[in-house]
């Protein structure tokens, strides 16, 4: 709605007042260390500088969104950029790409302990936003607290360890199943819920596990954590210069000279082989009844129950089958860190994960690994920005949004299609022309 | 005759002080077309949503005489179980899955036998041959109902974005796909053209001769209701105050006086009154 001009000067008036009020304290006034101690002094020029501009930044800002909605309501009207079938084929194209990048990664020339542990970081995130995917972008059932199951997967590793010796590959499933089988817990009691109770539920639920793990000192060591997670073995072979008693080490079995690097390499090639086989069984279960079910659920569940699906085993099975990849990639996390503590289970990481899923694109795997790639790197891009750091990544998160209010991919791919996957001719047509 | 599909006896739904429908009995017959009909907020759909499992009522029975598993009483089973014995619904303001395909949509409604096949996604996951046939069996029913309800051209759309005629239509398969004993439709002809009502009256007549499926029908449309009912109950205030064949319901009295009211309270819509030119002459 274009606004008039006297409109947009008082509006842009009231903003500057409200910056003059939060100036004079926070830039007016500053501290200055002298020998007899602190002393304050003004810096009146400085809020006058701030005032102005929130004054005329207010005014342009106006303008712009003005012309960024007047545009967006002309491309709606002309219809979506890419035909849906365009869509499909560039979509398959990019996983096929990206999969052969994440592959030959650590081949690459510019590869190192630094890019490594990069692309394990956001190789973690794809992990759990693909678990996170199921609950919030196929079933619509929202999970504030999902790092509950990252932080259950975790420490089940590392208490299993602990206490049992156990090795990652032997703890790898069981911690998938005890964060699904907590899934199936929390959903139990929010069946009936929905929407900002929903909320604070699942909230909850995330906060209340990491402050138990704080304070049962005697199984979870509280704020200590529990280290000495043991390394992944491969089939046996660690990857230590000096294996234990009674292990072999990879690089005497092999004869390849000794290289810390190949930890790496072979902890990275972990994760990448969780996150395709995850990526493949949310993929195949989209195209099997209860992924439909997922999706039918998330779209209408009344409508489901009419046509006899039972509500409570359809929500049952999204939180656990989230909870499972949470509580896989909870694992590896312990195995790479070789420690755990409650410090990286934090409400933080909850709406990292959320930011994902929703950045990328409620229920698009494609979605959620380019939206992982960008949360993940662009902190780290813009590290010469110092403290502005987070300052940009808020502003670049903004931009997106109102840039593609439904995420990076909002389109839907259907699970099959009359044609048998070749979109009828006339369809696309429609599709361009509408 | 032999015993009716469904035996509806002493009905009762209260809401607080309000009694919606009120010891209302009803019978549906496998291969026939049975009408309810009634003034807006007579109760008719609250008949549905109890039926249907969607409300526990406070007083009645809900008999179904199920070919295979006997006799059920539909209102101590749990509201999604209802449709698992055969006793499927569609909405008086259409329910699809408007983000999921038409195709999609029929899919979803063979969830229950599905599932079991692709052995609770384990057989699916493994993509074993038992799974494959099954879903190519459903995919065959789906493509049936899809002819059938001439939605071939926008089989691969999103359900959605279709016109409000052919998302009735949709509807209708779906309820379909569930391969249902008791079809029962909460005004299947609200929003559609004449052409479009015709043709569903047709369609109704099609399924009920071809299948032999008991349809159990809420509708204002006087001449789809009186050109292809069997038998039609009339409800007003929750109650019944007649039933009979259409022509038996076109002269009754008390369906004329239900109808167009007393003058102080005409509940009933001018379209509605047009519908039955017939029931003009005794306003006067
Ligand atoms: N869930 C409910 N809570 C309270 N009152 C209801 C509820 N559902 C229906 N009613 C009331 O019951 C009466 C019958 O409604 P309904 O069955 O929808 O009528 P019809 O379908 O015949 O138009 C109306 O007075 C309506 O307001
Ligand atoms: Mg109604």
């Amino acid at each position: 709605m274009a606004r008039t001009l006297p409109d947009r000067l008082k509006d842009a008036a009231l903003a500057a007042f409200v910056a003059l009020l939060l100036a004079v304290p926070f830039i007016g006034l500053t501290t200055i260390n002298t020998d007899v101690g602190l002393r304050v002094a003004t810096r009146w020029d400085w809020v006058l500088w701030a005032v102005a501009i929130v004054f005329a930044g207010r005014i342009l800002f106006g303008f712009a969104a003005d012309a960024v909605s007047t545009r967006r309501r002309r491309t709606e009207a002309r219809g979506p950029l890419v035909s849906e079938a365009a869509g499909r084929t560039l979509g398959k194209a990019f996983a096929a790409a990206a999969i052969a990048f994440a592959v030959t990664l650590p081949f690459l020339p510019f590869s190192d302990r630094y890019v490594l542990d990069l692309g394990m970081t956001v190789l973690i995130y794809i992990l759990l936003a693909t678990g996170l995917n199921v609950t919030v972008g196929l079933a619509g059932l929202l999970d504030l607290g999902f790092v509950a199951f990252y932080a259950i997967g975790a420490y089940t590793f590392a208490l299993l360890a602990k206490f049992f010796g156990f090795g990652f590959w032997i703890a790898l499933p069981m911690a998938g199943l005890v964060a699904a089988l907590f899934g199936v817990l929390l959903s139990l009691p929010i069946l009936r819920l929905r929407g900002d109770y929903l909320a604070i539920v699942t909230l909850g639920f995330g906060e209340i596990t990491r402050i138990v793990i704080l304070n049962w000192q005697s199984l979870t060591g509280g704020p200590n954590g529990v280290g000495g997670i043991p390394r992944p073995t491969l089939f046996g072979l660690s990857f230590d210069r000096r294996p234990q008693e009674g292990q072999q080490s990879f690089h005497e079995v092999t004869g390849i000279a000794f290289s810390s690097e190949h930890r790496m390499m072979f902890l990275y090639f972990i994760v990448l082989l969780l996150v395709l086989v995850c990526a493949w069984a949310v993929w195949k279960l989209r195209r099997l009844p209860i992924g439909r079910a997922w999706e039918a659920l998330r779209e209408d569940e009344i409508a489901c129950r009419s046509l006899g699906i039972n509500p409570v085993l359809v929500k049952v099975s999204a939180y656990a089958t989230g909870g499972l990849m949470g509580g896989l990639a909870g694992c590896f996390f312990a195995a790479r860190q070789g420690f755990v503590s409650p410090e990286s289970f934090t409400f933080i990481e909850s709406a990292i994960i959320l930011a994902i899923v929703v950045l990328g694109g409620m229920g698009s795997q494609i979605g959620v690994v380019v939206a992982a790639a960008f949360i993940v790197l662009l902190p780290e891009f813009a590290r010469e920005f110092a403290d502005y750091r987070m300052l940009l990544f808020g502003a670049a998160m903004i931009l997106v949004m109102v840039w593609r209010p439904g995420g990076l991919i909002s389109s839907r791919e259907p699970t099959l299609t009359l044609a048998g996957g070749k979109q009828p001719a006339e369809s696309v047509v429609r599709g361009v022309g509408s | 005759m032999s015993a009716p599909l469904l035996e509806v006896s002493g009905l009762t739904m209260r809401f607080g002080g309000l009694v919606a429908v009120d010891t209302l009995d009803l019978t549906a017959d496998r291969g026939r077309i049975t009408a309810v009909i009634g003034p807006n907020g007579a109760g008719k759909t609250t008949v549905f949503n109890c039926l249907t499992g969607f409300y526990r009522p406070t007083a009645g029975r809900l008999l179904l005489r199920h070919p295979g598993k006997g006799e059920v009483e539909l209102q101590a089973l749990p509201g999604y179980a209802v449709a698992r014995y055969g006793v499927v619904r569609t909405f008086q303001n259409i329910r699809l899955f408007p983000r999921m395909t038409v195709l999609e949509n029929l899919l979803v409604a063979q969830h229950t036998e599905l599932m079991r096949k692709s052995a609770f996604s384990i057989a699916g996951l493994l993509g074993l041959k038992g799974w494959r046939d099954a879903q190519a069996t459903a995919l065959d029913r789906a493509r049936f109902w899809i002819e059938r309800l001439d939605l071939t051209r926008v089989a691969d759309e999103e359900a959605g974005n279709l016109s409000y005629g052919v998302q009735r239509r949709v509807e209708i398969a779906r309820a379909m796909n569930t391969n249902p004993l008791l079809l029962c439709l909460d005004e299947p002809a609200a929003g559609l053209n004449p052409r479009e009502t015709a043709a569903l009256g047709e369609l109704l007549q099609g399924i009920r001769a071809e299948f032999g499926i008991g349809i159990l029908l809420i509708e204002h449309d006087m001449s789809l209701v009186m050109g292809i009912s069997d038998r039609i109950h009339v409800v007003d205030h929750g109650k019944k105050i007649a039933e009979g064949t259409p022509a038996e319901i076109r002269a009754d009295e008390r369906v004329i006086k239900a109808y167009l009211g007393e003058p102080d309270e005409a509940e009933v819509p001018p379209e509605v009154a047009q519908d039955m030119p017939e029931l003009e002459g005794p306003r006067a």
